[in-house]
C-alpha cells in the first residue's frame, strides 16, 4: 500500500510539474492543483499508515489505547486543504480576469512587464 | 437552468440542508464534524438554491450580503479565543467548559464558540466567492 | 494579561481589520482605524521589545498544550526587533495610504487586507512550529496576491500571474520540506527538531531536506536562479503596496532562512557553500539587472534582489559576526526599500512617468524634497555614517576573517554597483534638465496636489528617513540589538528551554 501511493505521489508530482511547464495558462493552474495533491497525499504518507482507530479517547477512559491513527498528518492535510481551496478559488478568477484583458491564454505573450523601455 | 423539479426540491431542501449543516457544527462537539463542514454544507444549501432560482432570489433569501458573515465569524473565533485570556488568565484558545452537561449538545465550551465563528466565515467566503465568480460570468 | 504579551502583535492586527472589515463600505472611517491599529501595534512591539530586552525569550503555549503537542509562540530578540520594524512601516504606509489608495480600491478591502498582511506577517515572525509557518507564509501570500490585484489594471494581472505562480510552487516546495521533516523526525515543534535532527543517523538526507527548505524560501526572498517574479510584479501595484512587498515580503523569507538553517539545520560545509555561491549570484545578477533597466521602479526591484545576497551571504559564512552583519543589513534594508518604492511613487507624481529618461531637473525645482530623497539613496550605497555602512563592516571583516575572499569581493563588488546605480539615478531624475514628455490630461500631478495629499506622501517618507538617520548616528544601538540576535541564533539552548519552560539557573 504503501509502495503504491509513494508511486502515485510521485506521478502526481510529474504530473503537476509536467503541466506547470506548459504554455497554457490553465494548465499552468491545473499543474499546481495537481501538485497541491501530490502534497496533501506525500503529507499523508509520511505520517505512516497503520489500520488503526481514530485518535478519540473512549469516554470512560483518560488515554488513547491500542493503535490508533496519528492525528497530526490529518489536521495539517486538512488546513493544506482548506488552504488551497481559497488559493485556487484565488487563482480561478485570477486566470479569468487574466484571459479577459489580457485576450491570451498563451503564458509565453505575456512579457510584457520584463520589457526594458 | 430553471428546471421545475430543482426549483421545488430545492425549496424542500435549503431549509433541510441548513438543518444538516447546523447538525454536523454540533456533532463536531465530540465526534467528527464541525464548523468548517457544516459552513460548507450551509454554503452548498445556498448555492443549490441559486442554481434553481437564480442569484437575485437567493440574495433577497440571505438579506445581508453574504461577505458581512465573514467578520462576524472572526469577531465570535476571536472572542472565544480571547476568552481564556481574559476570563482565567490562560494563554490564547485555551479550551473553557462549563461545568455541567446542556441536554443533546453536551459541556459547552469556548471550542463550540469557536467552531460558530469558523461556521459563518466559511460560510461567508464560499457564498462570497461563488456568487462573484457567477456574477461576472 | 500581560504574561501573554507574545501574542499580542497578532491579535491587534486580527482586531484592526475586523473593525475594517465591518466598516466596509465607510473609506474615511477605514483610514483612521488603520492608522489607530498601526500605532496601536507600534506600541505592543515596543512593550515586547522592552520584555525580551530584559527578561530573555519569552514564549506562549497556544491553548495550554504543553510543547511538543501544541504550537509554540516564541518571540526572541530576532522575532520582536523585526515586530517593531514591520509596525513602523505598517504605521508610515497606512498613513501614506489615505490619499495615495483611491477609494475603488479601498472598497475591495485594501485596508483590511493590508492588516492581514501585518498580522502574517507578525504570525511568521514569532511562531515556534514549522507548519504554522507555512500557513503564516499562506496568510502573507493570499493577502499580497489581493493587495497586488487590487485595481485591475492590465500591468498588474500580468505580474500578478507571475508573482500567484511562483510564490504558489514556493508554497508547495516548502510544504513538501515540512512533510519530510515530518516523516523522518515526527516533529515539527523547531525547538525539539534542534534537539532530534543533529542526533539523525542519515545527514545526508538531512542536508537534501534543508535544501528543499532553501529552495521554498529562496523563491520567497527572490535569491538569484528563482528571483524572476520579482521584478516582472513589484513595480505593477500603487507605490504603497509595493514598498509594503520591498520592505517585508522578500525580508519574511530570508527571516525564515535565518531561523531554519541556524536552529533547525545547522548549515554543513556543502550547504554552506551552496549559499555562498547563490548568494554571489544574486548579488551579480541583481546588480547586473538594475544597471540595465530603465524604469526606477525596476531599477529599485533589482536593488532588492542585489542587497538580498548580502542577507543570504552573511547567513552563508556562518560565524556570529557575519549573523550579526546580516541582520543589521536587514533592519537597515527593510525601512530603507519601503522609503525607496515610496520615493518611486512620488517621482511617478512629479514626472507622470516612472521612466528615468523622462525626468530631471527635481534638484532644481523640488530642492528640499531632493534632500530628503538623498537620505535613502545615500544610505542604499553605504556612504558612511548612513545606515547601510554599518552592517558592511560586520560583514566585510566576517568574509574577511573567513578567509572567504570570493564573497568579500562580491560584497564590494555589489556596494559599488549600487553606488553606479545610485549616481545614475541622481544623474537622470534630480540633476539632468528637465526633458518632460507631454503632460498627460487625466493625470493628478504632484504639483497639482493639495495640501493634505501632499502630506500624506511626505509623510511616511520623513518617518521613515527619520529612522534611517536613527539607525545611521545611533548605529551602536542596533550593534547591540544585533549582536544579542546573532548570539542567540548561533546558541539555541536559551531558544529551546524557553519552548519548554525549563528555568535556567545562571541568567545570561
Amino acid at each position: 500500500m504503501e509502495i503504491l501511493l509513494a508511486i502515485m505521489t510521485g506521478i502526481l508530482y510529474a504530473a503537476g510539474i509536467y503541466l506547470i511547464l506548459r504554455r497554457s495558462l490553465v494548465k499552468l493552474i491545473i499543474g499546481i492543483v495537481i501538485l497541491g495533491n501530490g502534497v496533501n497525499l506525500l503529507i499523508f504518507l509520511m505520517g505512516g499508515l497503520v489500520k488503526g482507530r481514530p485518535p478519540l479517547i473512549p469516554e470512560d477512559g483518560n488515554a488513547l489505547e491500542g493503535i490508533y491513527a496519528d492525528p497530526v498528518p490529518q489536521a495539517l492535510i486538512l488546513t493544506a486543504i482548506v488552504i488551497s481551496f481559497g488559493l485556487q478559488s484565488f487563482a480561478i478568477v485570477l486566470i479569468k480576469r487574466a484571459y479577459k484583458v489580457l485576450k491570451t491564454d498563451d503564458i509565453d505573450t505575456m512579457n510584457k512587464t520584463d520589457d526594458i523601455t | 437552468m430553471k428546471s421545475l423539479i430543482l426549483k421545488t426540491v430545492s425549496k424542500t431542501l435549503l431549509p433541510l440542508l441548513i438543518l444538516f449543516s447546523v447538525f454536523v457544527l454540533l456533532r463536531g462537539h465530540y465526534l467528527p464534524g464541525g464548523g468548517f463542514v457544516g459552513g460548507l454544507i450551509a454554503a452548498v444549501a445556498f448555492i443549490l438554491h441559486a442554481f434553481a432560482n437564480g442569484l437575485p432570489e437567493t440574495k433577497k433569501l440571505l438579506r445581508i450580503h453574504p461577505g458581512f458573515l465573514i467578520p462576524i465569524g472572526l469577531t465570535i473565533a476571536i472572542l472565544s479565543a480571547l476568552a481564556p485570556i481574559i476570563l482565567t488568565g490562560d494563554p490564547l484558545m485555551t479550551g473553557l467548559w462549563q461545568e455541567q452537561d446542556v441536554p443533546v449538545l453536551g459541556k459547552i465550551g469556548s471550542a463550540l464558540f469557536f467552531d460558530m465563528g469558523v461556521y459563518f466565515v466559511v460560510v461567508g467566503v464560499c457564498l462570497t466567492i461563488i456568487f462573484t465568480i457567477s456574477e461576472s460570468v | 494579561m500581560s504574561e501573554h504579551l507574545v501574542i499580542y502583535p497578532i491579535i491587534v492586527h486580527m482586531l484592526t481589520a475586523i473593525l475594517l472589515l465591518f466598516f466596509w463600505m465607510n473609506p474615511k472611517i477605514q483610514r483612521y482605524i488603520s492608522i489607530l491599529g498601526s500605532a496601536v501595534g507600534i506600541i505592543i512591539g515596543i512593550l515586547l521589545f522592552k520584555e525580551v530586552w530584559t527578561d530573555g525569550i519569552q514564549s506562549v503555549q497556544l491553548g495550554n498544550w504543553q510543547a511538543p503537542f501544541g504550537i509554540t509562540m516564541i518571540a526572541d530578540t530576532l522575532a520582536v526587533s523585526l515586530i517593531v520594524l514591520t509596525n513602523i512601516v505598517a504605521f508610515a504606509l497606512s498613513i501614506a495610504s489615505t490619499k495615495n489608495m483611491v477609494s475603488t480600491r479601498v472598497k475591495f478591502g485594501y485596508h483590511a487586507i493590508f492588516h492581514f498582511l501585518i498580522m502574517g506577517l507578525s504570525g511568521a515572525f514569532i511562531t515556534g512550529d514549522l507548519f504554522s509557518l507555512y500557513v503564516w507564509f499562506e496568510v502573507i501570500i493570499i493577502s499580497s496576491f489581493v493587495l497586488l490585484t487590487i485595481g485591475g489594471r492590465k500591468i498588474q494581472i500580468e505580474g500578478a500571474v507571475k508573482y500567484f505562480t511562483l510564490n504558489m510552487i514556493s508554497s508547495i516546495i516548502f510544504l513538501t520540506g515540512i512533510a519530510m521533516v515530518y516523516g523522518a523526525t515526527g516533529s515539527l515543534n523547531m525547538a525539539e527538531l534542534s534537539r532530534i535532527i543533529p542526533e539523525m543517523e542519515n545527514q545526508g538526507l538531512v542536508q537534501t531536506i534543508s535544501l528543499v527548505f532553501f529552495i521554498g524560501f529562496g523563491v520567497k526572498s527572490g535569491v538569484f536562479p528563482l528571483y524572476f517574479w520579482l521584478p516582472a510584479s513589484y513595480h505593477t501595484p500603487p507605490s504603497v503596496v509595493s514598498a509594503l512587498f520591498a520592505g517585508l515580503l522578500t525580508k519574511v523569507g530570508i527571516y525564515a532562512m535565518l531561523r531554519v538553517f541556524t536552529l533547525i539545520f545547522p548549515l554543513g560545509e556543502m550547504n554552506q557553500m551552496i549559499l555562498m555561491v547563490i548568494a554571489g549570484l544574486t548579488m551579480f545578477f541583481g546588480g547586473i539587472g538594475a544597471l540595465v533597466q530603465k524604469d526606477i521602479l525596476r531599477v529599485f526591484s533589482y536593488l532588492i534582489i542585489c542587497h538580498i545576497g548580502f542577507m543570504v551571504g552573511g547567513l552563508s559564512l556562518f560565524t556570529e559576526v557575519a549573523l550579526v552583519g546580516a541582520v543589521m543589513y536587514m533592519f537597515h534594508d527593510i525601512i530603507v526599500k519601503a522609503t525607496l518604492f515610496m520615493m518611486g511613487g512620488v517621482m511617478y507624481r512629479i514626472f507622470g512617468t516612472t521612466k528615468m529618461e523622462n525626468m530631471g531637473g527635481l534638484m532644481d525645482n523640488y530642492p528640499k524634497l531632493s534632500l530628503l530623497f538623498a537620505i535613502p539613496l545615500f544610505a542604499l550605497v553605504g556612504i558612511p555614517p548612513l545606515s547601510g555602512f554599518w552592517p558592511k563592516i560586520s560583514l566585510f571583516s566576517a568574509s574577511y576573517t573567513a578567509g572567504e575572499i570570493a564573497m568579500l569581493v562580491m560584497f564590494i563588488f555589489a556596494s559599488l554597483i549600487t553606488l553606479i546605480i545610485v549616481a545614475k539615478i541622481w544623474n537622470k531624475a534630480f540633476s539632468k534638465n528637465e526633458n518632460r514628455i507631454e503632460r498627460r490630461a487625466s493625470f493628478k500631478y504632484f504639483k497639482d496636489f493639495s495640501f493634505s495629499e501632499k502630506a500624506a506622501y511626505i509623510v511616511p517618507i520623513v518617518l521613515l528617513v527619520g529612522v534611517t538617520l536613527y539607525y545611521s548616528f545611533f548605529a551602536e544601538h542596533f550593534q547591540l540589538v544585533a549582536e544579542r540576535i546573532g548570539y542567540e541564533l548561533m546558541n539555541t539552548e536559551e531558544y529551546y528551554n524557553a519552548v519548554f519552560g525549563i528555568k535556567e539557573v545562571t541568567k545570561l
